[in-house]
């Protein structure tokens, strides 16, 4: 009987691999607009007899990024609420929104890269998490088809790919950003860096703010946590043995919302300044009540919209699975604001090039301006990384809002 | 002599397969969509099955339960991207430590050779490569001779851990930035040649794509290797091993080499396997070489069935497929036609790892059981009366 | 450089990573199986604790979230490993491996993989200082509670029928079935005891570290597990002197300039002690038969 079972399960693996690869043969004579497995048939056809752009969510949905991606896909998509359709050539053509979850890690970012490709998206958004949009960045390339980076700050994903564009400030820049803060506002000549381990988000931005803060007169400390830690005591405990007069720990959220937490039960009063991945309500819940100095770098000035927050916080409190993808409460985290921009970025890119062909996106990417609810967004010419010259530094009130601080510029 | 015969045959029917496939491949990519998510699959599957095949011939063939596959393979990825990656991008990829300590570069020395353009340049990318890859493995393989000089004398989990912890440590030293000008810290490493760069430019404006027979020629050749030891002496004895220690060392095998064969072998494929990941990846930095890895693959080896290199090549083709392909409507809301509001991100995951249990808990002996290829026509040949008494 | 706080954080981590790591080495005493999963039951307990205290008084609240982590391991245990008792000893652990995949990916789907916040619990939650430096009474309280927690169970073990039915099945499962020892009863237990030990650790790990997310579970799992083979696995003093001592060193560590190799210390400590003695420092010398 066990035996008949096997069999059947085998014969029935075999046919499905054999149906996926008539399917796969399909695609062949028709790339670009085919489905990829039978399942992914369901996007082109769904707005039966409409016109249809797809734009891929390239973005976490699980692993280790999943909080970020998820929040910066929700600004996608409440965009996509607010303007669901586009006008190319005269017509009307509805917007559909692809996700392919990259899993946080770069070994699925491939496959997840292909289904966007397969399922013929014009244009790409994403990915939070530099590391994972290096990985898929090649493939776009080859594809043809661009891809628009949302919060992916390291320097190498735009670098020697044309078809990677990015909306967001980069490293080196946040970096000398926090570093003046620090120095400058509040005062500080000693620094605490703390990064994980192997992550180069967060080692970049410490590098950075070491040479800018070093450049300047201060000294810096530097440390590093093992993935997946929990416990910040001992390394705060050091920060306020060593005397430091600022934290930085420019880490994702999961970390931050630690950090914070813990350096309240220990009664820290060292400001802690982070970067633009501390800009979540996660991590402002976990500052409040609290007496955390808190500062956070950031793209987006909470209030310089209210258009905008009130439309996104009506879109999560009607909508349940938004409302678990913003982890339960309706404050704006950055990201979510520059999926917003990046989808109307994207719109405004197919618009300019009256054609949904990814080459003539790609084209008309370079010359898009925007005005955003994260600021004006232009590409330059070389790497088509954003034309920013300013960071908003913000401070938790630790009743659940942030307050502006200062806007910092680099010359 | 008849026996001789047969398994002469039985070889050359096996070489014939594997020229087959391969070419099926190279066919396939050009005339199908090359994009397709067929050939994302299989390229990965080349990679994951090298290296579930090396852990396969460490815990299933020699019985030794090693959980140091991803150390390995980190260090195979580095040497890998460290020596091919061309001179000219050192200075842009090591950003951060104003360029890279080691100038030499494999990619350089080549192409200095036989030129970088048109056929030259192909013949500068294969040697470089092949030798990059060979050297990948040897840097893995003298590793994992120091490791196991002092861990082998360890049993079952007490080695799991060690070996495990050993990944672990490699793991740490490859991010500290005091090496930051040799492993670029905790960033990665990319520009180096990977598996797109095979793809040939024809005159006529066309692209003769060779991406993905690349990583399943490098895993057929190494995978081909790996059975002709594994039906050598040595295969015998890492099988007596595996079987009975103390029978095996009374019939007169030297456990302690035997093991140490059998775990620099695998190391060496584990660490071209691990090159062949960084070319699949675009990159190579040392946060993706986790235990979550180790497990995956570990997952694979015994899901495919532990002591089966055929169950290696399909657990893996299987996993990579269902994990990252064909369910993959699970997350976008619909399936098979279905619509439901709980198919939403992250659903996904959720069924693959239920499938998982599923599978493990039908075929408790992985799907080819202990079994390979051959045996399954051979079965069919004997009488049914046999069949039924075998469990 | 003022050492204290460092030793007092790394005795309570410790003391948290002892309860897990009992669970381990119970389960591997009885059926030679690396749970892979407990780590992550023991996040599961974690996010339970946010759920149903949401709804319900923490009076009510703490002795569910025990039931109902208990339940979840006595189900896993039933479910998973059970029709796997005489497969091969690798296929029960994938199959464990394959249960720690499908509760992180539940997490993952059930919370959108948003760290979520731990509801503070009256009376372990507060600071108090000692000696200048804040510490919360969690810190003080677990390591008396750890070890009021082991002797309890030592005496459960020694002195009573099913300690002595779990002692019987260690040295030899199929002599103990042979003799009328309920074997799947037995093995139920562990799992039962092991879960109940890990919601407990889960509630002190938790409130020090109040925001869980779906991998929460597996890093202090690693090194409760670590920390069992440390001390021989099998062994219940081992894996509790094991998980103080990876708790203290790994803290103090962090006191030094070397964190990068906080965890690649651990480790290499581990391999020392392994080679020295090959089955960790408590665990009992295996002898071959022919």
């Amino acid at each position: 009987m066990k035996k008949l079972f096997a069999l059947l399960l085998v014969l029935a693996m075999a046919l499905s691999l054999a149906a996926c690869g008539s399917t796969t043969s399909d695609n062949g004579n028709d790339s670009g607009n085919g489905g990829s497995g039978g399942n992914a048939d369901s996007g082109g056809d769904a707005a039966s007899g409409d016109k249809v752009i797809k734009i891929g969510m390239f973005e976490p949905s699980t692993g280790d990024s999943a909080s970020g991606g998820q929040k910066e896909m929700l600004g996608m998509q409440y965009a996509n609420s607010v303007c669901p359709t586009v006008t190319v050539g005269g017509e009307e053509y509805t917007v559909e929104l692809i996700p392919a979850d990259n899993g946080s890690v770069v070994e699925k970012a491939s496959s997840a890269a292909t289904q966007l490709i397969n399922e013929g998206v014009s244009v790409v958004l994403g990915s939070y998490g530099s590391s994972v949009s290096m990985a898929a960045g090649p493939l776009f390339q080859q594809a043809g088809i661009p891809a628009i980076g949302v919060t992916c700050t390291n320097p190498q994903v735009t670098a020697g790919n044309d078809y990677y564009f990015r909306i967001c400030f980069l490293d080196p820049f946040q970096g000398t950003v926090l570093a003046n803060f620090a120095m400058d506002e509040l005062g500080a000549a000693k620094a605490y860096c703390l990064g994980e381990l192997g992550n180069e988000y967060d080692q970049g931005l410490i590098s950075f703010f070491e040479s800018a803060f070093t450049a300047a007169g201060g000294t810096v400390i530097k440390d590093t946590y093992p993935s997946q830690n929990s416990d910040f005591t001992s390394y705060l405990n050091k920060a306020k043995s060593e005397d430091v007069d600022v934290i930085f720990t420019p880490v994702s959220i999961a970390y931050s919302t630690q950090i914070v937490s813990q350096a309240a039960t220990l009664g820290i009063d060292i400001p802690i300044l982070g970067s633009d991945t501390l800009d979540d309500n996660k991590v402002l819940e976990a500052a409040e009540g609290t007496d955390v100095e808190l500062y956070v770098s950031t793209f987006y000035q909470e209030g310089g919209d209210p258009e905008f927050d009130e439309g996104i916080k009506a879109y999560i409190n009607s909508n349940s699975d938004a409302l678990t993808a913003n982890g339960g409460d309706d404050t704006i985290s950055a990201v979510t604001a520059m999926g917003y921009d990046a989808y109307f970025v994207a719109l405004e890119a197919i618009k300019a090039a009256d054609s949904v062909d990814p080459a003539d996106i790609q084209q008309a990417l370079w010359d898009v301006t925007y005005d955003g609810v994260s600021g004006h967004i232009e590409f330059d010419d070389v790497n088509g990384d954003a034309v920013r010259d300013t960071a908003y530094i913000k401070m938790s009130d630790n009743a659940g809002g942030w307050i502006l601080q200062t806007q910092q510029t680099v010359e | 002599m008849l026996q001789q015969k047969q398994k002469k045959t039985g070889r050359l029917i096996a070489l014939a397969g594997c020229l087959l496939l391969l070419v099926l491949v190279v066919v396939l990519e050009n005339t199908l969509n090359p994009q397709g998510m067929f050939f994302t699959v299989l390229k990965k599957s080349a990679v994951y099955t090298l290296v579930a095949v090396s852990m396969n011939l460490l815990n299933g063939f020699t019985g030794l339960f090693s959980l140091g596959q991803a150390g390995f393979m980190l260090l195979g990825a580095y040497t890998y991207a460290i020596f091919t990656l061309p001179a000219a991008s050192k200075d842009s990829v090591y950003y951060l430590y104003g360029g890279s300590a080691i100038k030499f570069s494999l990619t350089d020395l080549f192409q200095g050779i036989f030129g970088s353009e048109g056929a030259g340049g192909m013949v500068a990318l294969w040697l470089t490569v092949i030798v990059a890859l060979i050297l990948a493995g040897l840097v893995a393989a003298l590793f994992s001779w120091l490791i196991g000089l002092p861990v082998l004398r360890l049993k079952s989990d007490y080695l799991a851990i060690a070996t495990l912890g050993f990944a672990e440590i490699i793991r740490a030293i490859f991010t500290w930035d005091v090496l930051g000008p040799v492993t670029n810290g905790s960033t990665m490493i990319q520009g180096f040649p990977t598996f797109a760069s095979f793809n040939i430019r024809l005159a006529n404006g066309e692209t003769f794509y060779l991406s993905s027979f690349v990583p399943v020629f490098f895993a057929t050749v190494c995978v081909v290797i790996v059975v002709l030891l594994i039906h050598s002496t040595y295969g015998r004895a890492f099988k007596a091993i595996r079987d009975d220690e103390v029978a095996a060392e009374a019939m007169g095998i030297n456990l302690a080499k035997h093991k140490m064969i059998s775990f620099v072998i695998s190391s060496f494929f584990a660490g071209v396997g691990g090159a062949l990941f960084a070319m699949y990846i675009n990159l190579a930095q040392a946060r993706n070489y986790t235990t979550t890895l180790t497990y995956e693959l570990l997952l694979i080896v015994v899901l495919g069935g532990i002591g089966s290199i055929t169950g290696s090549c399909v657990g893996t083709f299987l996993y990579v497929a269902a994990s990252e392909w064909w369910l993959r409507g699970l997350d976008e809301g619909t399936f098979l036609g279905i619509s439901s509001p709980l198919f939403r991100t992250g659903f996904r995951m959720v069924v693959f790892s239920a499938v998982i249990m599923v599978v493990v808990l039908f075929f408790r002996k992985g799907i080819m059981g202990g079994r390979e290829l051959p045996d399954l026509f051979r079965r069919r040949r004997r009488p049914a009366g046999k069949e039924a008494r075998g469990k | 450089m003022n050492i204290l706080p460092f030793l007092l954080s790394g005795i309570s981590v410790g003391g948290q990573y002892a309860l897990i790591a009992i669970g381990y080495t119970l389960v591997y005493g009885i059926l030679r199986l690396i749970n892979f999963a407990h780590g992550d039951v023991f996040m599961a307990a974690g996010l339970m604790m946010i759920y149903i205290s949401a709804t319900l008084p923490l009076q009510a609240a703490v002795p569910l979230v025990l039931i109902l982590t208990v339940v979840l391991g006595f189900l896993i245990e039933r479910v998973a490993y059970k029709p796997l008792r005489t497969a091969p000893r690798m296929s029960v652990m994938i199959s464990a491996i394959g249960v720690s995949y499908l509760l992180q990916n539940t997490a993952t789907y059930l919370t959108g993989g948003q760290p979520m916040n731990y509801p503070k619990l009256p009376l372990i939650s507060e600071t108090v200082s000692i000696a200048g430096n804040n510490v919360t009474v969690v810190t003080i309280v677990t390591p008396f509670l750890v070890l009021a927690l082991v002797v309890a169970l030592v005496q459960l073990i020694n002195h009573t029928k099913v300690g002595m039915a779990m002692r019987a099945v260690a040295k030899d499962f199929e002599t103990s079935q042979l003799m009328g020892i309920k074997i799947n009863n037995v093995i139920s237990m562990t799992f039962v005891i092991g879960s109940a030990l890990a919601a407990i650790g889960s509630m002190l790990y938790f409130t020090n570290y109040t925001y869980i997310t779906p991998t929460a579970g597996a890093m202090p799992g690693l090194r409760a597990f670590v920390a069992a083979v440390f001390g021989g696995i099998g062994s219940i003093p081992g894996a509790v002197i094991g998980a103080f001592l990876i708790g203290i060193c790994e803290n103090l560590i962090k006191a030094t300039p070397y964190t990068v190799f906080s965890d690649a210390f651990t480790f290499a400590l581990l391999i020392v002690i392994l080679v020295v003695k090959p089955t960790g420092i408590f665990g009992e010398k295996v002898t071959d038969k022919v």
